[in-house]
């Protein structure tokens, strides 16, 4: 997609513990649930990016602290070179005409005690940017880019299916003629018929209007579809990042590889070996210590328990936490799958 | 049945208003002649031991209970919903002091509370003779002792109030709608009006149904064992407890306002009931 590789977000070091407290009246924190444990990453203006991983990864708590729904604990977010997370109020305020978010549960997302008229043009009153009937204008307007009709703005959303909801959601979001989206699983709660018609849409309008999507999704024949670059969370880091297909035909984490092999094939001939890994997600309150990932690892060294591996870039943009590199001269059982298959996607 | 209700209400809210011009007697007008007088043409229901119409003391008594019941309720509401949504959205320590103060009050028993509050306003409030608050002495003494009540009712019933709408705000709180409308930069007074209240409005109005009964049964206790209106002003309350002493003679002196009491009581929960329906866009039909 039309990405001039100019950065719109840049993510640096991007940490946010949750305090874990004990006592009824005197609180004293007993630890720290560590959502987001130094991550950093960027987006090109333009560009889609996929941020893929189990639940309990942090990918949410990610795109809320960049949002500033949440407060991070410690880190920097440059957009368009500015620190987010710096920002006072009212210049805060300003941003967000720029940053918007689509949620996940369409049936939460909208109040549904406003008529749908009044939830799109909400942003348009508190930003000032229309009134009266330029404003009610403009609503009509968004609604029919979102594939809905004029005359839906004078019903509530629970009139509406999940499909219908989410576009709503989508229009909200656009309103403010914003420069990046945070979508935080979109689709996940919709039929699959329904999301193939939702991707589009977000699609056409990525086109449309220049935008830049923070993708953050479980699916990953979703996110494959939708991403020009992919990065993977395990239990609150980054393990692996890189453009969509090098991540699908070449992944270098064990942790990527077992995720891809979880795909299914839309072929029921094919038969692929699945990749089960060994226990459960450690808690996010004492990871492991070195790689996070050891305990699970199917390629797990002794030096991986003491230390904690860097993020390097491996070539053309492909970064990886995984000093092991077990797929560097073989290629992973799974990228053989898929190569071989043209499966999954 | 909620119309069947509201018609209900109309009618003892226009008795209410409506008492020194319609009823046929002055509440305090005695007719010794006649004490204990059955139903009679002049006397729609009869006569008290001190041959006062009934049916006129019934409408004045309605005064009572009406103002009591709605001021006091006007006044838990006013103060309680924007405490509880402030404590609610915001948390913190404020949100912390307000429950541990709350669970306090709770654990004294409400009408003892209410008595306590009750006399104490009722001794202070005639000595206030200067300052801003004089007008709470005039308004005391203007309505024979009502203001107290309320002061006492309120003073004690708000908490309830904020406390249902802080546990209503709490879960409203993580709604992602009011995550849109933050990431939508909305400042904290439009979330609190836009988007809380209007989802706390149901079981506010709900509550507010039964806050109105809650309060004309407290000032009927009140008014019961002495406490309240002073005679001889009726209340509903000192009426049936006249009434008892001579219940087994004349039942028709305790029946006739505990029916009004219980038929105002009735109506105000299903009026409630239908305004909720009503208000809820998903019922609408």
């Amino acid at each position: 997609m039309a990405s001039n590789g100019e950065v719109l977000l840049e993510v640096r070091n991007l940490r946010k513990y949750y305090p874990v407290t004990k006592g009824f009246i005197f609180q004293r924190q007993v630890g720290a649930v560590r959502a987001v444990d130094d991550v950093s990453f960027f987006i090109r203006r333009g560009e889609t990016l996929g941020l893929v991983g189990e639940s309990g990864c942090g990918k949410t708590t990610t795109g809320r602290v960049i949002l500033r729904l949440q407060e991070p604990t410690a880190g920097e977010a440059l957009f368009e070179g500015r620190d987010i997370f710096k920002l006072g109020k009212e210049e805060l305020r300003r941003l967000r005409r720029d940053m918007q978010i689509i949620f996940q549960d369409p049936y939460s997302s909208l109040n549904p005690r406003m008529t749908v008229g009044d939830i799109i043009g909400e942003p348009l009153e508190i930003h000032n940017l229309a009134r009266g009937k330029e404003k009610i204008r403009r609503v009509q307007e968004l609604l029919e880019v979102v594939g809905l009709s004029p005359y839906h703005a004078n019903r509530y959303p629970h009139e509406f299916s999940g499909g219908q909801r989410q576009r709503i959601g989508i229009a909200r979001a656009l309103a403010v003629n914003p420069k990046l989206i945070i979508a935080d699983e979109p689709v996940s709660a919709l039929d699959v018929s329904i999301q193939a018609q939702v991707l589009n849409l977000l699609e056409e309008l990525q086109k449309e209007f220049v935008l830049t999507y923070l993708f953050i999704a479980h699916d990953l024949s979703v996110v494959k579809h939708i991403s020009d670059r992919i990065a993977v969370m395990y239990l609150g880091k980054i393990v692996e990042m890189a453009d969509a297909d090098e991540l699908f035909s070449n992944p270098q984490h064990p942790y990527t590889e077992a995720l891809l092999s979880a795909v299914p094939i839309p072929n029921p001939e094919m038969r692929r070996e699945r990749i089960i890994l060994p226990g459960d997600v450690p808690s996010p309150v004492s990871p492991p210590s070195g790689c996070r990932f050891h305990t699970r690892c199917l390629y797990a060294q002794p030096s991986c328990r003491t230390n904690e591996p860097p993020f390097e870039d491996i070539g053309g943009g492909h970064f990886v936490a995984c000093p092991v590199r077990p797929f560097a001269r073989q290629r992973s059982r799974a990228a053989v799958v898929a190569q071989a298959t043209g499966a999954p996607g | 049945m909620a119309v069947a209700g509201a018609l209900f209400l109309a009618a003892v809210v226009l008795a209410a208003a409506g008492a020194p011009a319609l009823s046929p007697y002055r509440y305090d007008r005695q007719d010794l002649l006649v004490t204990y007088g059955a139903p009679t043409r002049s006397h729609l229901i009869g006569t008290d031991g001190l041959g006062r119409d009934v049916l006129s003391r019934l409408m004045y008594g309605a005064r009572v209970s009406m103002s009591v019941g709605l001021t006091a309720t006007l006044l838990v509401l006013a103060v309680g919903v924007p405490v509880g949504l402030a404590a609610g959205y915001f948390g913190g320590t404020f949100d912390l002091l307000l429950m541990r103060f709350v669970d306090i009050v709770y654990a004294i028993p409400y009408l003892l509370l209410v008595v306590l509050l009750q006399t104490f306003f009722t001794a202070v409030l005639p000595t206030i003779r200067h300052g801003p608050l004089v007008w709470l002495h005039a308004l005391n003494h203007g309505t024979n002792g009502i203001a107290a009540i309320v002061m006492a009712l309120s003073l004690v019933g708000w908490l309830d109030v904020a406390r249902v709408v802080r546990g209503q705000a709490l879960a409203l709180r993580h709604r992602e709608f009011v995550q849109a409308a933050r990431s939508l930069g909305a400042v904290d007074r439009h979330i609190m009006g836009a988007h809380l209240l209007p989802n706390v409005a149901a079981p506010i109005i709900v509550m507010a149904t039964l806050l109105i009964p809650n309060f004309i049964i407290a000032e009927a206790g009140l008014s019961f064992i002495g406490l309240g209106v002073q005679p001889p002003m009726p209340s509903w309350g000192t009426m049936i407890a006249e009434g008892i002493d001579s219940i087994e003679s004349y039942p028709r002196l305790v029946i006739a306002p505990a029916l009004v009491l219980a038929a105002t009581l009735l109506s105000l929960n299903f009026v409630g009931d239908g305004l909720r329906d009503a208000l809820d866009p998903v019922m609408e039909r």
